[in-house]
């Protein structure tokens, strides 16, 4: 409150954009300077996973340290990647598909009643079905190839997405809700204006969770019923004995994992600045 | 301060056909299990241009009166008219202020007032100057470009009661506006609300818990019981406008105070010197 009082005396601050304009290698260095502990700590770990495999005489087929994960994947990183590419439009694929179908979805439950009571009990209890012990039933139904895995990766990331947009859409408060009736507003108007804005922060949270779940939906359908990707990959480099390139090959879909959720928090970012900016005071120039 | 405004009746306005009249209306919530009868057989009517007061513990009905009125919510049984015609569906000549601002987050305090015309579909252009002159009114002039999260609690709320008047309703229904205030900026908006009144003569339903507040404020006090809610009684407050700050002094608001805060006492609303002599203590 104390905060709100100091900002709320100089009227003109808010008028000035909340993030202050700053060249790119600028805001680089202090990203550096604000994360430099995590990065000496990834340092350290890192130097230490590469000296105990030697110190501790481990072979590499059981923990080979991080200059033969590098050199492993430069070998083989042509092949990586285009397999990384297919990985990642299904991952992509069934986490779109997934978007597409929850947002709407989660309206309807919380605008009927009836919906509201059908639809939702069944949903609970179908999230609590692992969605990847009925993967095989997939290959049944859908055979090889895009469909079944897009499928997997879309009911990893559903129910994330659609249960935290139901819960942003029932966190709107009935009295604004009342307010927008008492102008004679169309439904319309009220969701565009007040309902949708209201329930994207959490929209974007349930988008967050589902981009992890929507990684680890792709890699484990590949596993099961794929003869390509990078899932595929693990198989038959675990199969060869070939760990280094086991990890790169979790190396590099983590990576696409990360380039993803941060790709959704820059939407994030531009969709509801004053929620970004609210959650992280640093951007606030606090 | 204006002339002809001293009238104790509030201001009577040529024609009074938009008056509210409420004729014994019941309302009863319902669930699978419980059945709660929130209102009894309320009657009353609020003229055109009057400022009536409700007052009453938690749990009276007030503010499902006050939603009833608005045609937020069907009544059980009786009937809600205004100017003549019967309440069936939310009305929309009127400006509403809860107790809390429920504002925007996303937008500033001008936007938030203009959020208004835009659900009326109005040109939110048209209105913008308007809109200004009245975060001016209020005293937020230099704030319309800040973020509720950048606004203290009053100024909030004064921005949610610029935003209940922009589009120049006729009916003001307040909610325990004040409610959430700090002591001193509840009394400034107290009396910035009666020179808001006394200047354009809208009428005003104004829902409180505080004595103090209604008899200040109002033409009549209703007086609300719990469980049911009912009315108990509804006091003419003759006292001279502006009362502003002075208010107090008048004989009249004594006496009219005195005569609530009896009432509460005879209904157990409130109570004198409470026993907690008697309350048990360990080891003693």
């Amino acid at each position: 409150m104390e905060v709100s009082q100091a900002q709320a005396q100089s009227p003109a601050a808010s008028s000035r954009p909340h993030v202050k304009r700053a060249g790119a290698g600028a805001r680089f260095v202090a990203m550096l300077k604000r994360r430099q502990l995590v990065l000496l700590t990834l340092f350290i770990l890192l130097a230490a996973w590469e000296i105990a495999p030697r110190a501790l005489n481990i072979p590499d087929y059981l923990l080979p340290p991080p200059s033969q994960v590098l050199t492993a994947f430069l070998g083989q990183w042509q092949r990586t990647l285009a397999a990384t590419w297919i990985t990642t439009t299904v991952m992509l694929g069934g986490y779109l598909i997934a978007i597409v179908v929850s947002i709407p979805l989660a309206l309807l439950i919380v605008s009927s009643r009836v919906v509201e009571d059908t639809v939702e009990p069944i949903m609970l209890v179908f999230q609590v079905i692992p969605k990847i012990a009925i993967a095989p039933l997939f290959i049944v139904w859908f055979g090889f190839g895009y469909t079944p895995k897009t499928m997997l990766v879309f009911l990893l990331a559903f129910f994330p997405i659609t249960l935290s947009a139901v819960a942003g859409f029932r966190a709107v408060d009935p009295d604004i809700m009342d307010l927008a009736r008492s102008t004679g507003a169309s439904r319309w108007s009220m969701f565009r204006k007040i309902k949708l804005p209201q329930a994207l922060p959490q929209i974007f949270t349930g988008l967050k969770v589902g981009v992890a779940l929507a990684s680890t939906g792709a890699v484990v359908a590949e596993f099961i019923a794929s003869d390509r990707g990078l899932g595929y990959l693990l198989l038959e480099w675990r199969g060869e004995l070939d760990t280094p390139m086991v990890f790169a090959g979790v190396f590099v879909i983590s990576f696409v994992g990360i380039v993803v959720y941060y790709a959704v928090e820059a939407i994030e970012r531009i969709t509801i600045p004053w929620h970004a900016s609210q959650r992280d005071p640093a951007a606030m120039g606090a | 301060m204006e002339p002809g405004s001293t009238s104790a009746a509030g201001i009577q306005k040529a024609g009074g056909g938009r008056e509210i009249a409420v004729k014994n209306v019941s309302k009863v919530f319902t669930t699978d299990e419980t059945r709660t009868e929130a209102l009894r057989d309320i009657s009353l009517t609020i003229r055109e241009g009057e400022f009536v007061s409700i007052v009453g513990p938690s749990g009276c009905g007030k503010s499902t009166l006050l939603r009833l009125i608005a045609g937020l919510m069907p009544v059980t049984s009786g009937s809600i008219e205004i100017g003549g015609k019967t309440v069936t569906q939310p009305i929309t000549d009127v400006g509403i202020v809860f107790q809390k601002p429920v504002l925007l987050e996303w937008r500033n305090a001008l936007e938030n007032v203009l959020i208004q015309p835009e659900l009326r579909g109005l040109d939110p252009r048209a209105y913008e100057q308007r809109a200004r002159d009245l975060l001016a009114a209020v005293g937020l002039s230099g704030f319309e470009g800040a973020y509720p999260r950048q606004l203290s609690g009053g100024m909030q709320q004064r921005a949610s009661i610029a935003r209940a008047l922009v589009h120049d309703p006729s009916l003001l229904l307040m909610d325990e506006p004040l409610g959430a205030l700090d002591a001193l900026t509840r009394e400034q908006v107290r009396v910035d609300l009666e020179e808001l009144w006394l200047s354009t003569g809208k009428t005003v339903l104004f829902i409180t818990h505080s004595i103090d507040e209604a008899v200040l404020l109002s033409d009549r006090v209703v007086i609300m019981s719990p469980r049911p809610g009912l009315i108990d009684r509804i006091i003419d407050i003759d006292l001279p406008r502006p009362r502003g700050l002075e208010g107090r002094k008048a004989s009249a608001f004594k006496e009219a105070e005195e005569a609530i805060t009896r009432i509460f006492l005879e209904r157990g609303v409130l109570k004198r010197g409470q026993p907690f002599a008697a309350i048990h203590r360990p080891g003693a």
